[in-house]
């Protein structure tokens, strides 16, 4: 059986561990760490949106702000400030996010969304949704479901779940985030970086589907244990 | 075939599955999706009946008529005032509904409620676009004067008042502080000393914290003489 | 005036405030966590009660400034993330996080030589060492700018030089040396506010709402002062300032040892 560079099988994630009310002052907050990634999010609202013509009448608009610390990746310092990539991450978050809440109760309001990278080992809008969906549970919004996420890879011919940064670099791999409503397992997020058969599409959602119920499980545990303390 | 997935009490996430089949109905806190009912917010389940639902352990603030609530005036304007009652949209308080004295036409409204002022008003209308409307006129409403806010998640709110008021009162007694709370979640303080304040104020957090919990008052009554106790 | 500072006023008029404390005491439970961030070359967690900031260092190889030509230097970046408190704006750091930067950070470790800038240099007027530091507010119950200040020398603490090729000119992040940044000094940032005739530190968020003025001052072990900055709207009396110092050099030598 093939093994990579941690010892992990191809099928296997890395650890998981997610917290929720880490940040006090937020309505709502999470952490959310897998292997050596971790996101911190912090929700506020539903508040008042300014400068009026930003405002929807008709529901509440979710504003998502994903950043990376600029001592959080493993190269160089990354220069502070939204980058191309940062708001496209920003976007995709904030589409799959807006699908679970309901947000016609707050007309011309606004729910922001901040999630911070402190540490970064490729999967960071995953972890980053992870955190995300069980920061605004955790601020006591209506949801119709929590969102999990990992991102899968192909290198060569074979699937791997939870990519590395040390894998995401290899030349020619496809690296592909996927984020799943857990109890319906339909999908909220769904990248591509790379070639492609149709098979191994449907091979890789197969598979995303299944270590995402396994990431649900733990999402879930972070949430009661939040009741207990 | 019904199948009931949770018990009675138990504690849920978004999206659990709650119930499989068509014997049960979605009620507060839950839908049905399919052959499925799931809940909608982190909460306890409650069966009644056929009916599942979700007392909430957390939750965002939707004013309804009636509430009192503890607002923060944001903004003088020239027949009204726009307070944040901790909701997407600043509430309205107009002139007439602030006070039934004669006021001279472009008086300085400031004079009555000015900028950071906290007033504990009623919500009189909410619209279908959520836009609210408060009032002043009424028995305990009124500005508040010196003293300290904090913040509760507001579906905590009823255990912090307690059944006719018991629980709040027992914390205002036993600290001797004046209490008032909004169903905002927004909470004004006054103490006599520091410490009881203190003490007053690290209990609505526990009562926050542990509010699904049984015995409760009996644990409440417990932290306000234990620490009590401990001062000498 | 709000009704929380005028509450907040009158408890100090009797020498007290809220959670307790004296009016020189710092929360209880001051917390510093190193290593938080493991592709950063240094990098803490530093935690006042329920305030909590992150600093993390990366260093960079890169030509030196023309006038100082066998010397590194640091950057200080500070940002006050609207995560971290609901009225926090997003964007570029304000003028806030700018004064946290230059008047806390920088200035404090700059002017008590904490750091030997000649030890940075790789090759003289060709090549030295660039420390960037990152300091981000988490949680803001008040007094960040202490927290601030304590993070980034923790940060500089837990530091050790990646691998610098100096052939290729190239450093490989992902292999560290055991070679420390050597701090000189431990330059240590206590905010005294003032609040009608009483001085506190480690003021609360009331607090903080409540000031009359502050006075950051930054002391090394032997009591020098080296930075000051002086926030708020109303002026300081020299009676006041002096009171204010001495304040900040017994605070300052308390808090050092936690760092130690």
């Amino acid at each position: 059986m093939k093994k990579r560079k941690d010892n992990r099988r191809l099928d296997e994630m890395r650890k998981i561990e997610a917290k929720v009310g880490v940040i006090k002052r937020a309505n709502g907050s999470a952490m959310f760490r897998i292997g050596d990634t971790i996101a911190v999010v912090a929700v506020y609202g539903p508040r008042s949106l300014h400068p009026k013509y930003l405002q929807d009448p008709e529901r509440g608009i979710l504003r998502v702000y994903y950043n990376m610390m600029a001592f959080s990746g493993s190269g160089e310092r990354i220069r502070p400030g939204p980058s191309r990539r940062s708001r496209e991450v920003s976007m995709v978050i904030e589409k799959a996010l807006t699908s679970v809440l309901d947000l016609k109760e707050f007309p011309g309001g606004v729910v922001d969304v901040f999630i911070e990278i402190i540490q970064s080992d490729s999967g960071t809008r995953c972890a980053g949704i992870c955190a995300a969906s069980l920061a605004i549970a955790d601020a006591g919004f209506k949801m119709k479901d929590l969102i999990s996420a990992v991102a899968l890879g192909r290198i060569d011919n074979d699937i791997y779940v939870d990519v590395t940064k040390d894998e995401e670099d290899i030349e020619g791999m496809a690296d592909v985030p996927v984020a799943y409503l857990p109890s319906s397992g339909k999908i909220v997020l769904l990248q591509c970086d790379g070639f492609l058969k149709k098979e191994q599409l449907k091979e890789i959602l197969k598979i995303g589907k299944k270590v995402c119920l396994e990431i649900y499980k733990v999402q879930q545990k972070a949430l009661k244990e939040g009741y207990k303390k | 075939m019904a199948d009931l997935i949770v018990k009675d009490k138990e504690v849920v996430v978004p999206g659990q599955v709650l119930a499989k089949g068509m014997e049960y109905l979605p009620a507060n806190g839950t839908y049905r999706e399919g052959n499925e009912i799931k809940a909608l917010q982190i909460g306890m389940v409650t069966l009644s009946g056929r009916l599942i639902k979700l007392i909430p352990l957390k939750g965002v603030y939707i004013p309804k008529v009636n509430d009192v609530v503890i607002g923060r005036i944001i903004d003088v304007g020239v027949n009204n005032w726009l307070v944040d009652i901790g909701f997407s949209n600043l509430a309205g308080l107009s002139l007439r509904d602030a006070t039934s004295q004669y006021i001279v036409r472009g008086a300085d409204l400031s004079n009555y409620y000015k900028f950071d002022d906290y007033i504990i008003a009623k919500v009189t209308k909410v619209t279908k676009d959520k836009l609210i409307d408060l009032t002043t006129k009424g028995r305990g409403l009124r500005k508040l004067d010196e003293g300290i806010i904090i913040k509760v998640t507001p579906v905590k709110v009823p255990r912090i008042i307690g059944k006719g008021g018991s629980m709040i009162s027992m914390i205002k007694e036993k600290t001797n502080c004046k209490i008032m709370v909004g169903q905002n979640g927004v909470i004004w303080l006054c103490g006599q000393e520091p410490e009881k304040e203190k003490l007053a104020i690290d209990a609505i957090y526990f009562i926050e914290k542990n509010a699904h919990v049984e015995g409760l008052t009996d644990m409440v009554k417990d932290f306000l003489e234990g620490k009590k106790g401990e001062k000498k | 005036m709000s009704i929380i500072s005028k509450h907040i006023r009158n408890l100090l008029k009797e020498g007290k405030r809220l959670d307790g404390r004296g009016l020189e005491d710092y929360r209880k439970d001051i917390k510093i966590e190193y290593g938080v961030s493991k592709n950063a070359e240094g990098s803490a967690r530093v935690r006042i009660g329920n305030t909590e900031v992150v600093a993390g260092v990366k260093m960079d190889v890169g030509e030196p400034y023309p006038d100082v030509p066998n010397k590194g230097s640091i950057t200080v970046n500070v940002e006050l993330l609207p995560l971290s408190n609901p009225e926090f704006e997003s964007g570029p750091p304000g003028i806030e996080a700018i004064e946290l930067a230059r008047a806390v950070v920088d200035r404090g470790i700059r002017e008590s030589d904490a750091l030997d800038f000649k030890s940075l240099c790789i090759k003289k007027g060709e090549k030295v060492w660039f420390l960037l530091i990152d300091v981000y507010s988490f949680n803001d119950d008040g007094n960040l700018s202490d927290a601030i200040g304590l993070a980034a020398l923790a940060a500089l603490k837990d530091a050790r030089f990646p691998k610098y090729d100096s052939k290729e000119g190239k450093i490989d992040y992902k292999k560290k040396t055991d070679k420390k940044v050597v701090l000189k000094e431990l330059p240590i940032p206590v905010t005294v506010l003032k609040i009608d005739d009483k001085f506190i530190v480690d003021p609360s968020l009331f607090e903080e709402k409540a000031m009359d003025a502050r006075l950051t001052i930054t002391t090394i072990e032997d009591g020098r002062i080296c930075a000051l900055q002086k926030g708020g709207e109303k002026p300081l009396t020299e009676d006041d300032i002096d009171k204010m110092v001495d304040i900040a050099i017994k605070k300052g030598k308390e808090l050092r040892k936690l760092l130690k």
